[in-house]
């Protein structure tokens, strides 16, 4: 390397390193292309019209199908969004605006070690909250206990992301006379949006994939069922039943109710995404 | 018209006042609102926690301090210990965590700075997906897929090339600690690239074109100018992958070998907590088998908030 | 908090929202003809049971379609926990309620066989095919660790034709409780002294051979056995004749060596009549054709229960399952009850009102 300048050394090993960065992110995507095409390969033979609008048939019974799992999942994951969304970005907004305070600092601390509890303790917490008590399985205790595994992460991204806005624009409104309310509301988290909408994607996507809270929660069922108080289907406790089986056309549908799942995650990340990248400037700092 | 600004502007005041007040009232009502949502929150949270030590009080009472370093697992005699699940869960945790920091933070440095635009949001759209899969499908998909590669390929190069450390050594098995951390790599590799890549973008372009004008390289701007003041948010979302690696049960454990055995060898089948309670929990029907499960879980919360608190500290300290 | 939500979060969050409203439309008017109106009974407990039930509960909604039984399977654990704590109608569970449980559950319960099932020897040696003959004696010591290689004399003097290769043993177990472990070690039980005192009988123990390595469910423990050269493990019946799995002949206590079967666990079941919740254990029985490794799976009800009108059709449903339902079982890889049990089932049923 003596031939080279100290600047041309250094050009090199920038290109060096931008290539190694575009070969990680290269390979994170190809393996999750891979899994995909696992996926798709051995449940793409299940997708089909019965599939997506008949209830759940017997093994060795054609014509099965998940379509209470898919309604269930859509009331249980919505209704613990409606639940987890608003408290989570509010105290992830308490938290980055007024971080300075002690509180601030424990509470954040609280949100992630809670981010570490394993799923099942708590679906047992909403088990012995909402469902012991009562006698009785619903599919709002399941929507309870997703929401508790959805705050942190919403919490956590909510307040990073606020922090990151910068001061002078929180210190422009205030000169300008907005009262807290306004400058919290209609600066800071519009600025972070992008950041927010991020965490509640993740915990979107991570909630969808879980099992473990449901077995005591939401229990499951083989029948149409819309209302919150009753133990509901779950596209996610469906998948796990029919993978666990000895049964081949059951293991099929399973990876079609996998395939399902990932696809209308996908379908929402890409709207939100689109939206947010939509109401931007540029691709860096909106207001900047 | 004027007439009419005129006794507008004497009207004014008075509305300004009770406009003022109006403000001041609903600030008022904003903070308490936020207040009481962290206050909800904490509930919850202490909830869980009086829940946990509820339920585990009769395992602690049995078991005592002993519990965690006794390395017997015998529902049949109902003898109970911790030590092999605490040693496998910090393992596959900690391995995992730093695997999926360096491909996850390298990755969403490419993403954010250096890619085309289109491509930027492709490829971290694909990446966030791997966060939707199902943990049985990971499960699965490791048993069939990943465990035998690690079988026949990645454990023998190891073997041949570092086996002169103790980790690298041993019978090499397809299910084993080995498999497991890098199936939680891949689960909580998207949480770290995705946050990473927002904290990034949201850097405003003048540091960059400072950095740029006097002279660095992209690469300079990018990992010594832009990384460096989002070091403090990509320790947070480092934090929050690592709460879900030690967390995650199914694909753990279809994927660990479940031997509740400490061994140094990273190719030997291994054991963590989530995946014990996730096992045998559904099954168990003796009060103190049951307790057990739950004092794990408590110590698992106990570890997880030893190990946060450390990684806060060291921003605290190390971070400006 | 309307506010909360930004501009840009708008769109997507309505699409979201009208996406839900118009799935429940779509729903409600899907169930408005079905059984709304209908009486449902839950159930809880062993996955075991699980595809059984889901084909003989759907066949009995199609002939009385104002009852639906909803069962899911949660563990056998699972389900004496819900039973108790009156959650469900009637639990489900591949080891009967012992004397604590029963306390615990106050009220007095009846406890009826329904169905049964068998742990086959499935192994993966390359070139070697199905059908290897395993003594009882051979089996415990693989377990016990105390045979660690293929071509062990002990496993080539039962094998002459089978050319046994050089590799060590890898012994699969259940991770996680399970019925079928319970039956496997109750059979190592009462053929090894050493496994008794050693390890005993169990839904989940501490498995002692070196090399062990666990699965979780029978799919799981499939799994591994087909991914690792050189693995033995046991697996549910219906598991091993869906998956085409290599599996061998275990010699039962008259000597005959056999496969695991409808036909030979049923002889198993078929020895003992008299099987009730304190006495249940069928392994290792002595018959020419009984199979070695059989085991009961039970469902639990309350004998008074609160509502009559629901005890009724519990009842009713229970009393089909035990009797008329059984031969649906074979279409699923299950061994039906022997008459001589369905007897025994329906005269504890009797008891209840």
């Amino acid at each position: 390397m003596s031939g080279f300048s100290i600047a041309q050394r250094r050009k090199l090993n920038s290109q060096l390193w931008i290539a190694i960065c575009g070969v990680f992110a290269a390979a994170v995507a190809v393996i999750l292309l891979l899994i995909m095409g696992y996926i798709i390969r051995e449940g793409i033979s299940a997708i089909s019209v019965p599939f997506l609008t008949h209830l759940p048939r017997p093994t060795g019974i054609a014509g099965g199908g998940v379509a209470n799992g898919i309604v269930g999942t859509l009331i249980i994951v919505g209704i613990g969004a409606l639940m987890a969304f608003p408290a989570g970005v509010l105290v992830g907004t308490y938290l980055a605006v007024y971080s300075h305070k002690r509180v601030a600092q424990s509470l954040s601390f609280v949100a992630d070690v809670l981010a570490g509890v394993p799923s099942i303790a708590i679906g047992i917490y909403a088990y012995a909250l909402l469902v012991e008590p009562f006698r009785h399985f619903s599919a709002l205790s399941a929507s309870f206990a997703f929401a508790v595994l959805m705050i942190p992460l919403v919490i956590r991204t909510t307040e990073g992301a606020i922090a990151l806005v910068p001061r002078e624009l929180r210190e422009a409104a205030t000169a300008l006379g907005a009262p807290e309310s306004k400058v919290v509301l209609k600066i800071l988290v519009v600025a972070a949006r992008a950041g927010i909408v991020t965490g509640l994607l993740l915990s979107l996507a991570r909630v969808t994939g879980e099992t473990a809270p449901l077995l005591f929660t939401a229990f499951g069922s083989q029948y149409w069922e819309l209302s919150p108080a009753q133990p509901m289907a779950e596209l996610s406790l469906q998948i796990f039943t029919y993978a666990i089986s000895p049964y081949a056309d059951w293991h099929t549908q399973a990876w079609g109710g996998a395939l399902l799942l990932i696809v209308a995650v996908f379908v929402l990340s890409v709207l939100a995404r689109l939206s947010v990248l939509f109401g931007r400037e540029g691709r860096h700092g909106g207001t900047a | 018209m004027t007439e009419q600004a005129i006794a507008a502007a004497a009207a004014a005041p008075l509305s300004r006042r009770s406009l003022r007040r109006a403000e001041r009232i609903g600030s008022k009502i904003f903070v308490a609102a936020l207040q009481a949502s962290c206050w909800l929150f904490l509930l919850i949270v202490g909830g869980l926690v009086a829940e946990l030590i509820w339920g585990a009080r009769l395992s602690l009472r049995t078991f005592g301090i002993g519990f965690l370093w006794s390395s017997q697992w015998n529902p049949v005699t109902e003898q109970f210990g911790a030590l092999p699940f605490i040693y496998g869960t910090v393992v596959t945790s900690v391995i995992s965590l730093v695997l999926a920091a360096i491909v996850g933070i390298l990755a969403a440095i490419y993403l954010a700075e250096f890619a085309p635009r289109r491509v930027g949001a492709y490829l971290g759209l694909l990446i966030e997906l791997l966060a939707a899969v199902p943990s049985i499908v990971y499960g699965l998909w490791g048993l069939f897929v990943l465990a035998p590669i690690v079988a026949n390929w990645i454990g023998p190069v190891l073997q041949d090339t570092l086996g002169f450390l103790p980790v690298f050594q041993g019978t090499i098995y397809g299910v084993n600690t080995l498999t497991a951390a890098l199936i939680l790599t891949l689960m909580i590799v998207p949480t770290i690239t995705a946050i990473t890549r927002d904290l990034i973008t949201a850097i405003p372009m003048r540091m960059r074109e400072a950095a740029l004008a006097l002279g660095a390289t992209p690469w300079e701007t990018a990992f010594k100018v832009v990384l460096p003041s989002v070091t403090r948010g990509i320790i947070g979302a480092c934090l929050l992958a690592f709460g879900r690696a030690l967390g995650e049960t199914i694909a753990t454990t279809m994927v660990i070998g479940n031997r509740p055995v400490i061994s140094a060898s990273l190719f030997a089948p291994g054991y963590t907590i989530a995946s014990v309670i996730a096992n045998e929990f559904t099954e168990a029907t003796s009060d103190l088998y049951l307790s057990a499960l739950i004092e794990l879980g408590l110590i698992l919360l106990v570890v997880s908030l030893i190990v946060i608190g450390m990684g806060r500290l060291m921003v605290r300290l190390f971070v400006r | 908090m309307k506010q909360i939500e930004s501009r840009g979060c708008r769109a997507p969050r309505r699409f979201a929202v009208g996406l839900l409203r118009g799935g429940v439309f779509a729903g409600a008017l899907a169930m408005a003809p079905a059984a709304f109106a209908a009486t449902q009974i839950v159930g809880a407990g062993s996955s075991f049971d699980f595809p059984f039930f889901s084909k003989a509960f759907y066949s009995y909604t199609e002939k009385h379609p104002d009852v639906t039984v909803n069962y899911q399977s949660i563990g056998s654990g699972g389900g004496i926990q819900q039973f108790t704590a009156k959650t469900v109608d009637f639990g489900a569970s591949d080891v009967p309620m012992d004397a604590k449980e029963l306390e615990r559950a106050k009220d007095p319960v009846l406890q009826i066989p329904i169905t049964l099932g068998g742990a086959g020897v499935a192994y993966n040696l390359p070139g070697i095919a199905k059908g290897m003959k395993l003594t009882r004696e051979v089996i415990a010591d693989i377990y016990l660790g105390k045979i660690t290689k293929w071509n062990d004399p002990a496993i080539a003097k039962l094998n002459p034709g089978m050319k046994l290769p050089d590799m060590a043993i890898t012994v699969v177990h259940r991770s996680d409780g399970s019925g079928t472990t319970y039956i496997f070690t109750d059979f190592l039980s009462r053929v090894s002294l050493e496994w008794k005192s050693k390890v005993g009988t169990n839904k989940d123990v501490q498995w002692p051979a070196p090399s062990s390595v666990g699965g979780k469910g029978n799919e799981g423990v499939a799994g591994l056995v087909k991914q690792t050269p050189g693995s033995i493990g046991y697996v549910e019946l219906a598991y091993l004749l869906e998956n085409q799995l290599t599996y061998a002949q275990v010699q039962n206590k008259a000597g005959t060596y056999l496969y695991p079967a409808v036909d030979t666990v049923a002889a198993a079941a078929a020895t003992k009549p008299n099987v009730s919740s304190t006495d249940f254990s069928i392994v290792d029985t002595a018959c020419a054709q009984c199979y070695a490794i059989s085991g009961y799976s039970w469902v639990m009800l309350y004998k008074t229960p609160a509502d009559p009108a629901r005890a009724k059709l519990v009842k009713e449903i229970m009393t089909w399952l035990a009797t008329s339902a059984q031969p649906i079982a074979k279409t699923v890889d299950y061994v039906p009850l022997p008459d001589n049990v369905q007897k025994q089932a329906l005269s504890v049923l009797s008891q209840m009102q």
